[in-house]
């Protein structure tokens, strides 16, 4: 693998996490359990597609063939698609969609404070950028992760639940292969064991402020490195791909 | 050829007049979004940065300032969106602020935000309407993305207040 196509498949990863959490977070548009809800979630998935639109312009560039973002986000089939198992996962009740989203905002928190130091000037300015919205989405989920664990024992039920069964996607989130080796190298990408470690103990650090239990070390699914996804993807390509694929190159 | 009768100064004038489409008391200049006009032998290139990545305004901006410029006659344009240094409140001028607040937006406070408290109190900005300092948060997140939602305890009006980023 040359630098050229690693770095493609590295803006993928990026780009595509951001676009498929963005996606799942607009879902709950005109749902939210209360109307401010509403209108954060769908801040917060604005921000996230936002993110990814300016990686996948980006990606499109690396990759030479002319691709614009529209053609990355709409017209990759399933398996092309490179974003963390975790973003993938249905919104299931409001306190799996804040555990979801916790979790996925201290992961690029952290990332994007790490990116900022890369070689890549423009992978370096977006994570400048995106840094300040993630921190804000990161303020809001805590607040919520702490309300709800330390809630009623409803909520506390709940988003105990949500983290357990999140869980065992969160190992994909640090997974490095080849393409993260060469780009490493480079001084393009990080170090996600670096990640992981600031990760772990910022997750730890909160869940014991609201009330939770971290869960015991469990299995862990990987795959979305090689584009190998859970059976939730696909359902959600198919509504989101819906219009291109249906009338192509259609404009509005 | 226009770069003849247009200067670099003149075109930025003309951009500097255009209003943000979602609050529009401020200009794009106002706001920092309006980066550069360069003028080559090609044409005329403008260089804008978005406030927030995801901000739904970048295209109307964009149309905009290609359908100003064709008014005057200026018709090969190119806009760059760049992305460093990266946006932040603090480019908004003293002036801009003052218009904000008269149209009912709390302007954002002075330092950007600090990465440091995660887990921080809100911001307690004055009410635009009464001035009182007596107000609270009722959602970080507002109408808009580079906007908060905050309510008066005094005057009982709620306002908009605009992020620190």
């Amino acid at each position: 693998m040359d630098k050229q196509k690693a770095l493609f498949q590295y803006c993928l990863r990026l780009a595509d996490s951001s676009l498929i959490m963005g996606q799942r977070l607009s879902e709950w548009c005109g749902h939210g359990p209360v109307l401010e809800e509403d209108i954060a979630l769908t801040n917060i998935a604005l921000d996230l597609v936002g993110q990814a639109t300016a990686i996948l312009n980006y990606a499109g560039k690396v990759e030479g063939k002319g691709h614009t973002e529209d053609d990355l986000a709409f017209l990759r089939p399933e398996r092309e698609f490179r974003n963390v198992l975790l973003a993938e996962q249905p919104n299931g009740d409001y306190a799996f969609t804040i555990a979801r989203q916790f979790l996925f905002d201290v992961y690029q928190y952290y990332y994007y404070q790490s990116l900022q130091k890369s070689k890549d000037e423009t992978l370096s300015a977006l994570s400048e950028k995106s840094l300040k919205e993630v921190t804000y989405h990161l303020r809001h989920t805590s607040q919520w992760m702490l309300r709800l664990g330390d809630g009623t024992p409803e909520s506390h039920e709940r988003v105990q639940r949500a983290i357990n069964e999140l869980w065992m996607f969160t190992g994909d989130l640090f997974d490095m292969d080849e393409v993260d080796a060469l780009l490493l190298k480079e001084g393009v990408s990080i170090d996600l064991k670096e990640v992981k470690g600031k990760w772990e103990n910022h997750v730890a650090e909160l869940l014991e402020k609201a009330t939770l239990q971290l869960p015991v070390q469990t299995f862990m699914q990987a795959g979305s490195r090689a584009g190998k996804h859970t059976e939730h993807l696909g359902f959600l390509l198919a509504e989101m791909q819906y219009l291109q694929r249906t009338y192509p190159d259609v404009k509005w | 050829m226009y770069t003849e009768t247009h200067s670099r100064e003149m075109i930025l004038k003309i951009l500097s007049e255009i209003p943000d489409p979602e609050i529009p008391v401020i200009t794009i200049k106002d706001l920092g979004i309006l980066r550069n006009v360069e003028l080559n032998s090609e044409g005329c290139r403008v260089t804008i940065t978005p406030t927030y990545s995801g901000c739904p305004a970048m295209k109307a901006i964009e149309d905009q300032i290609r359908s100003t410029l064709q008014l005057h006659g200026i018709g090969n344009v190119e806009i760059k969106t760049l992305y460093a240094p990266v946006w932040t409140t603090d480019w908004i001028s003293d002036e801009a602020k003052e218009k904000l607040r008269k149209y009912g937006i709390a302007p954002p406070e002075k330092k950007s935000l600090d990465k440091g408290s995660l887990l921080g109190k809100a911001k307690h900005p004055a009410c635009p309407q009464c001035g009182s300092m007596n107000t609270e948060m009722i959602s970080q997140f507002g109408s808009t993305a580079c906007k908060a939602l905050y309510r008066c305890k005094d005057c009982k009006e709620p306002f908009d207040y605009f992020k620190c980023i």
